[in-house]
């Protein structure tokens, strides 16, 4: 019973680390069917930013993950109007080879300037240390990260369901040709849509530090994790991606409690599960 | 069970498809023998081309019989449909884009003679073959352009060579899903001659807006309006018809 | 006429590579036994058009398959090269049931998974496969039991050479079969395919198959010149590294497999010998270059550049 308790609490938290990181990724690879595979690296980026601004400017963490999301939505903007701008007309394949190129760029900048060794993210004393549940103490932090995605999750609602960039993000997604009749100017929204998932992408590596620990070589080492998410929860679902985030982080989590020395196999075996059973996704468009 | 064998051609009854709410064949039911020449006229969206899409497999009726020379076909995948004898064109022009217009006769002529599950001796090379597809590219007056890129072909070209890749089919039943659709109309005389040279035993439904067109090809018109047959007739039948006048200025203004 | 210089020109290059690197061939071995791996992808990807980050997968069966059966069979290494491509064949064929459902994304990341899976497996039964250790004790006898390996590799940079040809002759006379074309014609239009009668998913297993076995060779023959096996056969660097190659040397043509891999392994060897750590910097933006510059890759430069001379009129 409280194994069970474990996983499940363990499993949403890190569950909702990969929403975090992924849901920027879904929406913009829905909405411009353009693959990317170099998101992973906003997450890395949003780590080193802070972990630079406290080891080296001495910021406290707050400030230090603030400006470490806000220099990844500016680096973001340029980078979507000269590199990826390009690409969106492009085949899947140079998609492919040209978002790797990227990702190679960023790990060898991140690697030139802080080095391939581990970019520690020194959480504050409020959000150290654990909570008694009873059954078991809980790292503080995982609270942080649980009401973090809440948030996130409330925040997007809102903004998708009540706002005029909703109303013209889900009419790109929908369709972008008849968005682009409509008087809809689709390159903004991407643009901001764009730099939205990057930076949640920034936050959601900052947060996730911990389970996912920051170094030059993030986003290769977890390229395929966070496409996965995508793909099982359909191109462009925000709550797809949600499910599928934390259906995934459950998983992961119970299969390290239940069989510490199965790796990844049962991740991947219920991902060929999941898309052979429906290949676009939990909640991907038919 | 397939009903009575009602003789030679395609005989579709009771024919009914929906897209969730959206009722797009309502009890459709048509007959093509040898030698027909039908139309399928209707505004947008009235089911047209998912009709096509019925008969060929790509899509699954919700219930109605389908036979061809009194078999039935629904069990048949779309290849096997074509292999029966029914083939079509596509109302956007669906072609083999990065090759030369003879490679595109060339597929459909191999298929059919089911040879593409052959990995030795070129694709190019069989005198047989290659005679073949010189006689499609004469008779669609493509002549000069075997060797071009078929992207790089005009729009009007392109949907001639649609037209022929279906033909290479040898079909005996041949649905043109809106063979003009696109073309200026400098160049549609030839659509309407390509049409007109079809050999005389083959089963013609065009699917088609250019009414000129439909009056100069078809013998038989048959008006569908939100995936329900309206009416049928004659082409003087149907000009006459006020509700079918009624339908196209509507759509017009629409 | 085409083809014949172009494996003139092959043959050449393979010898004057020989000649001229007489102290680099474990490295030249690697580069011609990665070329059958990257051709192996082109014919899914380059003619069928289906997306792959995960061919690894058949390389790493066919290492192991060919590694096991070296230890535990016999050293024959053309035995070891069949047993290479069943294995490869073997575990494309079944992964192609699913895989061949899907497409664009889902297709990729299923690809990738299978690797994985193996993986997985592979580590579980590190008893047989000696896991992350490696499986060692491979030692191949002489070529049809007249050629030996030697210690500087000479034969086995031949063997690999020759294995490569005969991949080449292959894949050119199925590229250019009535098969072949109709791989390309499910590449450009799948839809159209269908309404010409042909039963495509039949066509992309066959395909994906036959791109199967001809990776589990390349795992195979890096099995025997390496004599070791380990997990990183199934990385998905591989797999990805192996997909920069064919699309740097342009997809769908062959001759881009080979130019394209040879580029990467030479730039890859030399960046990361000068400068260890920043070699992701040449490799980004040269890997960034051809897409913006040369989307056809680099057998598409002579087309490109003649497009910029004529511009100017
Ligand atoms: N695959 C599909 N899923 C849902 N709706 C579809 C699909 N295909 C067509 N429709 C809808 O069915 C209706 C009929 O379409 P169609 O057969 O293409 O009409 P037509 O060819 O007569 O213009 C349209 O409203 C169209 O939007
Ligand atoms: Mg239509």
């Amino acid at each position: 019973m409280t194994t069970i308790a474990s996983i499940l609490l363990d499993g949403i938290a890190y569950g909702m680390i990969l929403f975090m990181i992924s849901v920027g990724l879904s929406v913009t690879m829905g909405l411009m069917r353009v693959v990317n595979l170099a998101h992973g690296g906003f997450a890395m980026l949003g780590g080193a930013f802070t972990h630079w601004a406290m080891v080296n400017a001495g910021l406290p963490f707050p400030v230090a993950a603030l400006g470490g999301i806000a220099a990844v939505v500016i680096l973001s903007v340029p980078m979507e109007r000269v590199l990826y701008r390009p690409i969106y007309k492009m085949g899947e394949l140079p998609q492919v080879l040209a978002t790797i190129g990227m990702t190679f760029l960023m790990i060898a900048a991140v690697n030139l300037w802080l080095g391939s060794s581990l970019l520690a993210i020194k959480l504050p004393a409020l959000m150290q240390g654990s909570v008694n549940l009873g059954f078991r103490t809980l790292p503080t932090q995982r609270l942080y990260v649980l009401g973090a995605g809440l948030l996130v999750i409330g925040g997007l609602f809102l903004l998708i369901e009540r706002t005029r960039f909703g109303i013209n993000l889900r009419a790109a997604v929908d369709n972008p040709a008849t968005a682009a009749c409509l008087g809809i100017d689709t390159g903004r929204v991407f643009a901001t849509t764009f730099a939205l998932g990057a930076g949640l992408a920034a936050l959601g590596g900052i947060l996730g530090a911990e389970l996912l620990p920051i170094d030059a070589y993030y986003p290769l080492r977890y390229m395929v994790l966070f496409l996965t998410v995508v793909a099982v929860g359909g191109l462009g679902s925000i709550t797809g991606s949600f499910a599928a985030a934390i259906l995934l982080g459950i998983l992961d989590t119970a299969a390290r409690y239940l069989v510490p020395d199965a790796g990844t196999i049962f991740f991947y075996l219920a991902m060929i599960l999941i898309l052979g059973i429906r290949p676009k996704g939990l909640l991907g468009r038919h | 069970m397939t009903g009575v064998a009602t003789g030679k051609g395609l005989e579709v009854r009771g024919l009914n498809k929906s897209f969730g709410g959206l009722v797009v064949a309502r009890d459709i039911s048509l007959r093509l023998a040898p030698g027909d020449r039908k139309a399928l006229i209707g505004p947008n969206g009235a089911g047209k081309s998912t009709f096509t899409n019925l008969i060929t497999g790509v899509l699954q009726p919700s219930s109605g019989t389908l036979t061809f020379d009194g078999r039935d076909i629904r069990p048949l995948s779309e290849a096997g449909r074509v292999k029966a004898g029914i083939a079509r064109t596509f109302q956007i022009t669906n072609l083999f884009k990065t090759m030369t217009v003879r490679d595109n006769l060339r597929l459909p002529i191999l298929e059919r003679l089911g040879r593409t599950a052959r990995g030795f001796r070129r694709a190019d090379r069989d005198a047989a073959v290659e005679a073949e597809v010189d006689a499609l590219l004469t008779q669609f007056r493509l002549a000069d352009m075997g060797g071009r890129v078929v992207s790089q072909l005009a729009y009007g070209q392109q949907r001639l060579v649609e037209m022929a890749m279906a033909l290479a089919l040898k079909p005996r039943v041949l649905i043109l899903d809106e063979p003009a659709a696109g073309v200026p109309s400098s160049e549609s005389p030839l659509i309407a001659e390509a049409i007109a040279a079809l050999p005389q035993d083959l089963a013609v439904l065009i699917i088609e807006h250019d009414m000129n067109l439909v009056f100069k090809v078809a013998n038989r018109i048959i008006v569908l309006v939100a995936g329900a047959i309206l009416t049928e007739g004659t082409p003087a039948e149907i000009s006459a018809d006020p509700r079918v006048r009624d339908l196209y200025l509507g759509a017009h203004h629409g | 006429m085409r083809d014949i210089t172009g494996f003139a020109l092959m043959v050449l290059a393979a010898i004057v590579t020989f000649y001229a690197f007489p102290y680099s061939l474990a490295f030249t071995t690697r580069v011609v036994i990665m070329m059958i791996f990257v051709l192996s992808i082109d014919l899914i990807q380059g003619y069928t058009g289906i997306a792959t980050l995960g061919q690894a997968a058949m390389y790493g069966s066919g290492a192991y398959a060919a590694g096991l059966f070296a230890v535990h069979v016999s050293q024959a290494p053309l035995l070891g090269l069949a047993v290479g491509a069943l294995a490869g064949g073997g575990i494309a064929f079944v992964s192609s049931l699913v895989l061949m459902r899907a497409e664009g994304l889902t297709q990729l990341m299923l690809t990738i998974a299978v690797a994985e899976v193996l993986r997985e497996v592979a580590n579980k039964f590190s008893a047989f496969t000696g896991g992350s250790d490696g499986l060692s004790g491979i030692s191949p006898a002489p070529i049809l039991g007249i050629w030996d390996f030697d210690f500087v590799g000479k034969v086995g940079y031949i063997y690999a050479v020759a294995v490569l040809l005969a991949v080449m002759v292959f894949l050119k006379v199925l590229t250019s079969s009535p098969f072949g074309l109709a791989l390309q014609g499910i590449k450009d239009s799948p839809a159209r395919m269908r309404a010409i009668g042909t039963p495509v998913m039949r066509r992309r297993i066959a395909a994906y198959t036959i791109s199967g076995v001809i990776a589990g060779i390349a795992g195979a023959l890096a099995a025997q010149s390496t004599a070791l096996v380990s997990l990183s056969v199934y990385d998905f660097q591989l797999s990805a590294e192996a997909i920069i190659m064919l699309i740097l040397g342009g997809t769908g043509r062959l001759w881009g497999a080979l130019i394209g891999t040879a580029i990467f392994m030479s730039v890859h060897e030399v960046a990361a010998s000068v400068d260890p750590f920043n070699w992701l910097f040449i490799i980004g933006a040269l890997v960034l270059a051809v897409v913006y510059a040369v989307p056809q890759g680099l057998l598409g430069l002579p087309a490109e550049l003649r497009r910029l001379v004529r511009r100017p009129q």
